[in-house]
């Protein structure tokens, strides 16, 4: 496989790219503990996002790892998950924003901190969602790479501690041509009171297509018929038979 | 559970919404709003604006995060994508409501049941109607994942997202006061592959009272 890209995304810091189908993206958490908070879209018609409970019913799941797939509102597949050794990326508990940060980690202006000052997910996907002609109307339910959070009985919310570990990687095959927008910024529920959040490697290179014994593929039902969909498509855009 | 002392016969607006129809409906601060499951579980997909500024609106997450918990029952505030409450849950008589199933699609319902499924009726496409002859500009971007009244979707410990049965029936409610400016869109679910409803997508009774 050809690199394309490799980058560290800084600490606080928001992140876009369009990434081309059979692509992959790999993003590694270099110290431990990061939250990488992330949403996708079409990238040819952003109007078709990443929807998180189409992603959780096709999978009857409500976390993302190797041999699940992120799905658009359109029944296709963004992108799929072909190798993670962190076991656990979060998809329902969101994103915060700048009175989350300040309540937590102080002002942290950058009028004091100059570019380590505090920044927030919500307000860094805001920034690189307009650089896209996207905005508020656009900001769904997003990923959490590297997060784990869970669920009782009773329905209650635990954030883990020490889920991801320095080193951990994950990496997505991508099924579409999609664009991805990142920020690199402290998970909500993490009680840590220092803003710290780690740096993380990405890593971008050309791969080959889904096999047809892909792990993605068959690993529901539903995923096969989500492949065939997303293949259609691709089909319809070249103009050539799936 | 807790029951609500409201008599109907003082509503202002009281509806009685048939399976597969979309509804809007702008409710201002103070005013009450219940959804009454006629029949029995029934799925009431429905989403929250703030209508005054409809780019702020429900969000699921900022919901499960404020309360530290992923189900919808009395005392939970709905919260908006700027962290503001929109609408406090104050009765229910169902006991669980779901925010992290969403609303089907002809398109998830392709992926979920089987190719040849396109064609069937589901909630998406009334609430794209019913923002449609709304209007303002309202579409596709304003459909942020919703919550369903009256359906009970748990996730396990292990991190399993399971369709257990429903812990509505017949004359269960859950009613809500407007914290602010909220425009109300529902689209009463017309699934027929999903056993959660018994296949028979049933009639809800909507009610509104001014504010007391």
């Amino acid at each position: 496989m050809t690199t394309q890209l490799q980058d560290v995304l800084r600490g606080g810091q928001a992140w876009s790219r369009r990434l081309l189908r059979h692509q992959r993206l790999r993003l590694r958490d270099v110290e431990g503990r990061a939250c990488v908070s992330a949403l996708f879209y079409n990238a040819h018609d952003p109007l078709e996002r990443y929807n998180m409970p189409d992603t959780l019913k096709a999978q009857f799941t409500a976390f993302l790892t190797t041999g699940r797939v992120l799905y658009s509102d359109m029944g296709r597949v963004l992108c799929s998950i072909v190798a993670d050794d962190c076991g656990w990326h979060d998809t329902i508990s969101g994103i915060g924003g700048a009175d989350t940060a300040r309540a937590r980690f102080g002002e942290g202006s950058y009028q004091a901190l100059r570019n380590d000052f505090h920044r927030n997910g919500r307000d860094n996907l805001l920034v690189e969602l307009g650089k896209h002609g996207l905005g508020k109307r656009d900001v769904v339910s997003n990923v959490n790479f590297f997060v784990r959070v869970a669920v009782d009985d009773a329905g209650a919310l635990a954030w883990i501690p020490a889920n991801s570990r320095a080193g951990n990687s994950v990496e997505l095959r991508f099924e579409m041509d999609t664009l991805v927008v990142l920020s690199n910024t402290p998970h909500p529920l993490d009680p840590g009171k220092r803003y710290h959040p780690p740096p993380v490697e990405i890593t971008i290179s050309d791969g080959p297509a889904a096999p047809a014994d892909d792990r993605c593929r068959l690993s529901r039902p539903e995923n096969g018929r989500g492949f065939a969909l997303t293949e259609a498509y691709a089909a319809e855009r070249t103009g050539r038979s799936p | 559970m807790k029951e609500s002392t409201l008599d109907p016969r003082a509503a202002t607006v009281d509806v009685t919404l048939p399976a597969g129809q979309g509804w809007t409906h702008e409710l201002g601060p103070g005013e009450m709003f219940r959804i009454v499951d006629l029949e029995g579980n029934q799925a009431v997909d429905t989403l929250f604006f703030n209508s005054r500024d409809v780019h702020e609106r429900y969000s699921a997450t900022e919901t499960i995060r404020a309360q530290g918990n992923i189900y919808l029952s009395t005392g939970t505030r709905l919260m908006s994508s700027e962290g503001r409450p929109l609408l406090t849950i104050v009765a229910d008589t169902c006991g669980r409501h779901d925010t992290l199933g969403g609303a089907c699609s002809a398109e998830s319902n392709q992926v979920r049941y089987a190719l040849d499924k396109k064609y069937m009726h589901n909630c998406r496409d009334s609430f794209l109607l019913a923002l449609a002859r709304y209007g303002h500009g309202m579409g596709k971007r304003d459909l942020p994942n919703n919550i369903n009244f009256f359906m009970n979707v748990p996730v396990t410990p292990a991190g399993e997202l399971t369709f257990a049965d429903g812990v509505s029936g017949p004359g269960r409610y859950v009613e809500m006061r407007a914290e602010a400016d909220v425009l109300v869109l529902i689209s009463n679910c017309p699934q027929l592959n999903n056993p959660c409803n018994a296949y028979n997508p049933t009639p809800v009774r909507l009610l509104v009272w001014r504010k007391g």
